[in-house]
């Protein structure tokens, strides 16, 4: 984008000054206010799986709504009439995580750029807004795995019931699990009754 | 006891060890979810219909929205909703592919790519008298190479260049105090002319050369009796106005500086019309219209300048602007209004008697009357003209028309609703139809074996498909009945249009809709509007024979003390019961926890002259209302006065006509903020039915803190007077920000808390006994987030089991407001890096769930927060047993997880509102948030643990079980093979 040519027709200063492509400054204008020229710049499409926002969705809100810009198609965005004082811009992209960003505006010397990131404090030479983290609002599902079966509560029922079937037997000495079933065999036929019946004369 | 509180403790920790996020797959879009965009009314509409591309109409609409919908469908294929402020004064289409808006005052113009919808460029034009605001883009008009756009805004004529919006030129032309009425560009010449009156007397002719924007030649003519309000313009040169008195049509007749007037009386034009006349605002070439004794009489200006009355029309008849056919011919369109449909006639230009098309449309009488049409032509296969119509109706949907058809229609009258309201839907009787679920259990197995590959992730995307279908198609979430969990519910919404309509939870259509008589702009109601919702009848004892109900609440006018209308409507059938008004005014409406027999709840109306009015005025209520007299109470807030007071009931009022519902009040209490210093911004209660299921807060070292709950109590924040401005406005130093808690009955400060150097805007949430507020810190330069949490010290000594064995204990003893506790309140704030347009808390039938916030962010996405990160009692290094009680180590920022997004990727556009309903099932909450788009949700703030997710593969559950069983019989069969072996050993 080049610069904006002006032509002052009557008494009104232009409100329109030169805006250069790389450097992007806090401009003095007429007795109303500033202005603040900025550029969103989004991460090229190689890291990530989403394709960068379709840029016109993106919105640009200063001082929490009080004013609301859009992007132009290179990512450029500015706001006019801005009174002196300490400004907040905030960045609206689904799918982006951006900072907030403290803009000075001073009255005393116009044209220099003071922002920083409220949420990292990291001081911005030039207003280019860049997002800190791609936001993924949704859950990944696991690939298939084996292991995700056998976490589930089904798999762990499967799991303890091969354990007891396989494991323990071995666990239990031959000899010994003879002797209990000779003493079974001999106490008659084993029920739930009986059991039951022993563990409570046991304990 | 003691192993009961390890118990306790361990589950606890069991259930709270992860953070609940959100979890939604991908898949489960609209599935416990739905989302409607909507754009508002539209005040202009501007066809592109003239390539073979795909044919569409760009919008403006009054919630500040410029769209372009598909005229074949309706649908949005983009759209952008402009700032608060940003209001849309006038749109057009400039080089065939750019839509060109002026916004805020004039001051703003923009143009979008017509395609797409991307900003393309954006101008501000300087000036600060404020004046009418005129956008004209001439065709074929070149200054040097650029296409150029005239914009009339604070009083100056400025033309942008319109491939770059580069300001070409610029003239002030109203130096002397006047404004610009019309600019009109003869095609091919190189004069734009500026008509205008100084001072509604002197009449103004400008011409401008376009290539310089030097002025030509000034002419002006004084009219002595002065207009009495903006000139139509019925030709190039021919301008009509009313004089002063209302009872002269003035024709201005303006050629090259050359003024003439021409006067006629409006009575000398035949007709009987007495009574002031009023100019409408069409835009018709060589007539206008009048709008005189109810009836819209049109008249013809002659190129003489005399008049001639054409026909008169009903006064509900919407008038199109002139349209341009071939051949220098002009058509416009007229709709008017019939019993149950609309009658839309096109007629030429020049040739009243002949129509050039007319056709009658059915349409619901909830629509009521069209109020503004557009035309659009086309041509037909045989080469005549056909045309399409884009109508506005009175509850702000729209309509386009086509060979007397409704193509499409869109509902957006939804796009500003004022309130919301949550009814049951009817119990499920016999003969209530019940949709089959599942067809038979091969089907089933086939769709749980489908749920069950999803899950797997080996599912083909063929799959997927099915898979997607089935959850959306599934009957049962928009049945007609109740449903045992509580997810089906009737959403209640009332619209600026004065409509009321019911949405199902379950999919978001509209059950039914009714345009509220009492809300539509009468003789004695002039600028109705709906204020409020309240539930008037819930039944739950009677709940098989009385309909629940709903209280609306209107105000005819803007004022406090206009007249106040009310209506009852049924919500199963959205039939009104009852109206009343206009009567009492009404500022504010007071649901007292009484109901009679019928369970209709009484309520208190409060009106300007501080009388309280009981509803429903029956014998029954009024004997409820004196027994519990003594037992109501409210307070006032006048945020100009910076006073709160007090309130209660103290006897019948004195009137004229007796009126034994009306009560006078009393002051109890009031509280003086002194007004050099604080400034109220924000109050928040809590809500009246709100759940709170236990009293009492174990702490990790097993100490019991009783939670202060009272439904009396008052978050009130104020600021600086110099601080009520937006950011940037004032420095830290000079700016504060004091927050109250405050009971409502006595008046009594439980808690005052001043955090320096901040500001507004409050946003707060009251909930059981605590209260969450953000604001903005301006020392750190961000948003911040404070809790504070109230405890009841006096009923500390309970927990001694020894006192409550020799009944030395104050549990029995009446819990009274009037009583004054020792409460200690804990606070803390985090840093929060959004601005908030609205702030919400989850509730759950029983109170049991744990409790979300929900936080409405700048960027229109609805943020589930825990209310774990807002406890006051989280330390940077917890203990290990606080650890186990769930406190998460203290961080100065609360963390935004994005899976924790309840809108997921998607925008509720324009949001200003949240509404949270519990269900019947403990753990899941409705989740409504509306502002130009809708979406729903429901949530559980702690997952479902009362009930199976939805995605619980139950052939997972059977597979298991067969295996098992077979695994038993294989062991069995093999144990018994192996003991005949022992045996024969």
């Amino acid at each position: 984008m080049g610069g904006v040519p002006c032509n002052h027709t009557l008494i009104f200063l232009s409100l329109i000054l030169f805006i250069l492509p790389s450097a992007l400054a806090i401009s003095s204008e007429n007795v109303e206010g500033y202005s603040i020229n900025g550029r969103v710049k989004f991460p090229g499409s190689v890291i990530g799986p989403g394709l960068p926002p379709k840029i016109s969705d993106v919105k640009v809100i200063l001082n929490g709504g009080q004013r609301v810009t859009f992007l132009r198609p290179d990512g450029y965005f500015s706001f006019h009439n801005v009174p002196a004082g300490t400004h907040l811009i905030e960045v609206a992209a689904i799918g982006y995580f951006f900072s907030p960003v403290r803009v000075d505006v001073s009255a005393r010397n116009p044209g220099k750029v003071q922002a920083a990131l409220t949420e990292n404090r990291r001081v911005l030479s030039e207003l280019v807004l860049e997002p800190l983290r791609e936001e993924q609002y949704y859950e990944i599902r696991e690939p298939f795995s084996i292991m995700s079966i056998v976490k589930s509560p089904m798999g762990l029922m499967v799991g303890f019931m091969v354990i007891v079937m396989f494991l323990m037997p071995k666990l239990v000495d031959a000899e010994e699990m003879k002797r209990a079933q000779e003493e079974m065999r001999n106490q008659g036929t084993p029920s739930l009754a009986n059991f039951l019946g022993g563990a409570q004369r046991t304990s | 006891m003691n192993i009961v509180f390890r118990v306790f403790l361990l589950l606890l920790t069991i259930f709270s060890s992860s953070y609940p996020t959100l979890c939604i797959y991908e898949d489960q879009v609209g599935h416990m979810d739905w989302h409607q965009q909507y754009i508002g009314k539209v005040k202009h509409a501007v066809f592109h219909t003239q390539k073979a591309a795909r044919k569409r109409v760009v919008v403006s609409t009054e919630e500040n929205v410029v769209a372009s919908l598909d005229l074949r469908r309706g649908e949005i294929f983009w759209r952008h909703v402009l700032g608060p402020n940003d209001v849309i004064d006038a749109i057009d289409i400039a080089l065939g592919k750019y839509v060109i808006t002026l916004s805020s005052g004039g001051t703003i113009l923009r143009a979008w790519n017509l395609p797409d919808g991307q900003m393309i460029w954006e101008s501000t034009l300087s000036g600060s008298t404020p004046s009418k605001l005129l956008l004209s883009i001439p065709t074929n008009l070149k200054i040097g190479k650029d296409d150029v756009i005239f914009v009339y805004s604070s009083g100056c004529l400025n033309a942008v260049a319109s491939i770059d919006g580069e300001v070409i030129w610029k003239n002030e032309l109203t130096s002397e105090g006047g404004d610009v009425q019309q600019l009109i560009y003869p095609e091919g010449t190189d004069i734009i002319y500026a008509i205008g009156l100084v001072g509604l007397a002197q009449f103004d002719a400008y011409q401008i050369n376009v290539k310089t924007g030097e002025l030509l030649k000034h002419s002006s003519m004084v009219f002595p009796p002065g207009f009495s309000g903006d000139l139509l313009f019925i030709t190039s040169n021919i301008a009509v106005g009313l004089d002063s008195t209302g009872s002269i049509l003035v024709a201005v007749h303006f050629q090259d500086g050359a003024i003439s007037f021409h006067q006629t009386r409006v009575s000398e034009l035949g007709w009987d019309f007495s009574g002031p006349a009023v100019m409408l605002p069409t835009k018709l070439t060589g007539m206008f219209a009048l709008e005189i004794n109810k009836s819209i009489v049109f008249i013809k200006v002659t190129n003489e300048g005399k008049l001639e009355v054409l026909d008169t029309l009903g006064h509900s008849t919407a008038v199109s602007e002139s349209l341009y056919l071939s051949e220098g011919q002009q058509a416009f369109g007229l709709v008017q209004q019939g019993d149950g449909k609309i009658i839309l006639t096109m007629k030429l230009g020049n040739d009243w008697t002949n129509n050039l098309l007319q056709e009658t449309i059915q349409m619901d009488y909830q629509r009521g009357i069209a109020q503004k049409v557009f035309i659009n032509t086309y041509v037909r296969t045989d080469r005549s003209y056909g045309f399409r119509a884009l109508i506005v109706m009175e509850d702000h949907s729209l309509f386009l028309l086509q060979q007397g058809e409704i193509v499409w229609s869109r509902e957006d009258g939804l796009a500003s609703i004022t309130d919301v309201m949550v009814s049951e839907l009817p119990v499920e009787k016999d003969g209530v139809s019940v949709a089959k679920v599942e067809h038979n259990l091969f089907e089933w197995l086939k769709g749980h074996l489908l749920k069950l590959k999803g899950t797997l992730m080996i599912a083909t995307p063929d799959d997927v498909a099915a898979i997607q279908k089935m959850r959306l198609q599934s009957s049962e979430k928009s049945k007609m009945t109740r449903d045992h969990n509580g997810f089906r519910k009737l959403l209640i919404v009332l619209t600026r249009a004065g409509k009321l309509l019911a949405l199902h939870t379950g999919d978001g259509r509209i059950v039914w809709s009714l345009l509220l008589d009492s809300l539509r702009k009468s003789e004695t109601c002039q600028n109705p509007r709906g204020l409020s919702l309240h539930q008037w009848q819930d039944p739950h004892h009677h709940v098989l024979d009385e309909n629940p109900s709903v209280l609306v609440v209107g105000r005819c006018d803007y004022s406090t003390d206009s007249p106040g209308v009310l209506s009852i409507v049924d919500t199963y059938t959205g039939q009104e019961r009852n109206h009343m008004g206009p009567t009492h005014s009404i500022t504010r409406v007071i649901p007292l926890p009484f109901t009679d027999s019928v369970e209709q709840r009484l309520h208190l109306l409060l009106d300007v002259n501080r009388q309280a009015r009981l509803y429903p005025r029956s014998n029954e209520a009024l004997d409820i209302f004196q027994r519990e007299l003594g037992n109501i109470y409210w307070y006032s807030a006048d945020v100009d006065e910076g006073i709160l007071k007090g309130h209660a009931v103290q006897n019948n009022c004195i009137l004229e006509i007796a009126d034994s519902y009306c009560f006078n009040t009393r002051d109890l209490w009031s509280i003086v903020l002194p007004s050099e210093s604080e400034k109220i911004i924000a109050t928040a209660t809590r809500n009246s039915i709100e759940a709170v299921h236990t009293q009492a807060k174990v702490t990790s070292d097993q100490e019991v803190m009783y939670k202060y709950i009272s439904k009396n109590l008052l978050f009130l924040a104020t600021v600086a007077p110099k601080a009520v401005g937006p950011i940037g406005s004032v420095t830290p130093e000079e700016s504060w920000l004091v927050v109250y808690v405050i009971d409502t009955v006595t008046g009594r400060i439980l808690h005052r808390m001043t955090h320096h150097g901040s500001q507004g805007p409050v946003r707060a949430v009251f909930s059981e006994n605590w209260v969450v507020y953000h604001y903005f810190n301006l020392k750190a330069h961000r948003y911040e987030m404070s809790v504070i949490e109230i405890y009841d010290q006096s009923r500390l000594e309970n927990k001694d089991i020894l006192k409550l064995l020799l009944g030395k204990h104050n549990l029995s003893s009446p819990i009274t407001a009037y009583s004054r506790p020792e409460v200690i309140t804990k606070s803390q704030s985090y840093f929060f890096t959004h601005s908030l347009k609205t702030l919400a808390v989850t509730s759950t039938a029983k109170g049991i769930t744990s409790k979300q916030l929900l936080l409405g962010t700048i960027g229109d996405q609805v943020l589930a927060l825990d209310k774990r990160f807002l406890d006051p009692r989280r330390t940077i290094n917890p203990t290990q047993a606080e650890k186990e009680e769930g406190i998460i180590p203290l961080t100065d920022s609360l963390p935004i997880i994005p899976q924790s997004y309840v809108t997921h990727a998607l925008k509720v556009e324009g949001l200003r509102g949240i509404t949270t309903v519990p269900a019947k099932l403990e753990s899941t909450t409705l989740v409504f948030a509306y502002g130009v788009d809708l979406f729903f949700i429901r949530l559980a703030p702690s997952r479902t643990y009362d009930s199976l997710t939805e995605d619980f593969s139950y052939a997972l559950l059977l597979i298991t079980i067969v295996v098992l069983v077979i695994a038993i019989f294989v062991t069995w069969v093999w144990s018994e093979k192996k003991e005949l072996q022992e045996k024969w050993r």
